[in-house]
């Protein structure tokens, strides 16, 4: 094993004895940008939305739930599709965000949520997730389509003017705040569970 | 007295008869399309989204909602309403409180979450939209 190790690394180190400077320089250069392409490719392909709903927990479960926000259907159509809000646009922090999200990999194998009632069991911690992510970036990914620079407050409701204009202009308050459940239902949140959220209502066994 | 009440009463099946003959029996929700043909419904259009509070029409009538609430879940998980009109977080959202009366239950006890049959908020109060109304209302408080 050691030796085998040992034999392959002098290969590697020794100067190439059979080609020419020039194949190896443009042929690392030709064979860099197919790997490139056809890694971000391959990357990209696990963005699209037939990636995320070809298994059938995402198909049965979140995705329903999106078609009937305004972020599935709406008057322009213009629509969000799961990678716009669940990962990040930009190069360094989305490859973070695939590292992270290879454990779903592992979830998906050993069935972590395969049945409704497991991902209903499991749905605060994982909306807990997505809600500590968005909070730690600043609502990054609502950003990337909602500028507040472009936001004109004129056309606003005087109730979203009013949080706008107090709470967002001073960061106090970043949009998943206030804008939780807006792309999937909520589940129950125990009345300590969030700081600022409304808990479910408790039916008394009387 | 009896046998002047037949002929007024042939009369007036008849003249019922000839109003009916002369105009059909129009269903005010439905208008004048007929049964097998699909009626054209007004378009929808957007609720009122102003936020100025509408006062009451007449006593203990539930205030009406003056803004939308597209899409709003209420289900036994969460309640987008309470997210503002709860109690507790009018200090916050600047919304109007939901009424003490709705975290008593029916003996009157003070709950501390809102009762369960005051729950369902859009049983009582409705968004509004700016649409003729179909039908006429007559209604008068007292």
């Amino acid at each position: 094993m050691l030796a085998a190790l040992k034999r392959y690394w002098t290969i590697i180190r020794r100067p190439s004895a059979h080609f020419s400077l020039g194949f190896l320089t443009v042929g690392g250069f030709v064979g860099g940008i197919v790997f490139w392409g056809g890694f971000n490719t391959a990357m990209e392909f696990t963005n699209t939305e037939a990636f995320c709903t070809g298994c059938h927990e995402m198909r049965t479960n979140p995705f329903p739930e999106l078609k009937n926000t305004i972020h599935y259907t709406n008057r322009s159509g213009v629509r969000a599709k799961c990678s716009d809000c669940h990962v990040p646009h930009e190069w360094t922090v989305k490859m973070a965000r695939k590292i992270q999200a290879s454990k779903e990999v592992w979830g998906k194998l050993f069935g972590t949520i395969d049945t409704p009632e497991k991902f209903q069991a499991k749905r605060l911690e994982l909306a807990h997730h997505e809600w500590d992510r968005f909070k730690a970036n600043d609502s990054l990914e609502c950003r990337n389509c909602h500028d507040y620079d472009s936001m004109d407050f004129t056309r606003q409701s005087v109730r979203a003017q009013a949080m706008h204009s107090t709470y967002l202009a001073s960061k106090e308050k970043t949009c998943i705040d206030c804008h939780k459940g807006i792309a999937h239902r909520l589940p129950y949140i125990p009345p300590s569970g969030s700081a600022s959220d409304t808990p479910g209502q408790v039916v008394p066994k009387e | 007295m009896r046998a002047a009440l037949v002929p007024a009463l042939a009369a007036t099946l008849a003249l019922a008869a000839a109003l009916a003959w002369a105009e059909p029996l129009v269903d005010a929700m439905r208008g004048p399309t007929p049964i097998p043909n699909a009626t054209q419904p007004p378009r929808l259009s957007n609720a009122v989204n102003d936020d100025n509070r509408v006062p009451r029409n007449y006593a203990q009538q539930p205030p009406v909602i003056p803004h939308r609430v597209d899409g709003y879940q209420i289900d036994k998980n969460f309640n987008k309403c309470l997210d503002c009109h709860a109690r507790a977080k009018t200090d916050f959202s600047l919304a109007v409180p939901v009424s003490s009366t709705h975290y008593m239950n029916r003996e009157g006890k003070v709950l501390a979450q809102v009762s369960t049959r005051r729950y369902f908020c859009l049983q009582c109060h409705v968004a509004q939209e700016a649409a003729k109304p179909l039908v006429g209302n007559s209604f008068q408080p007292k």
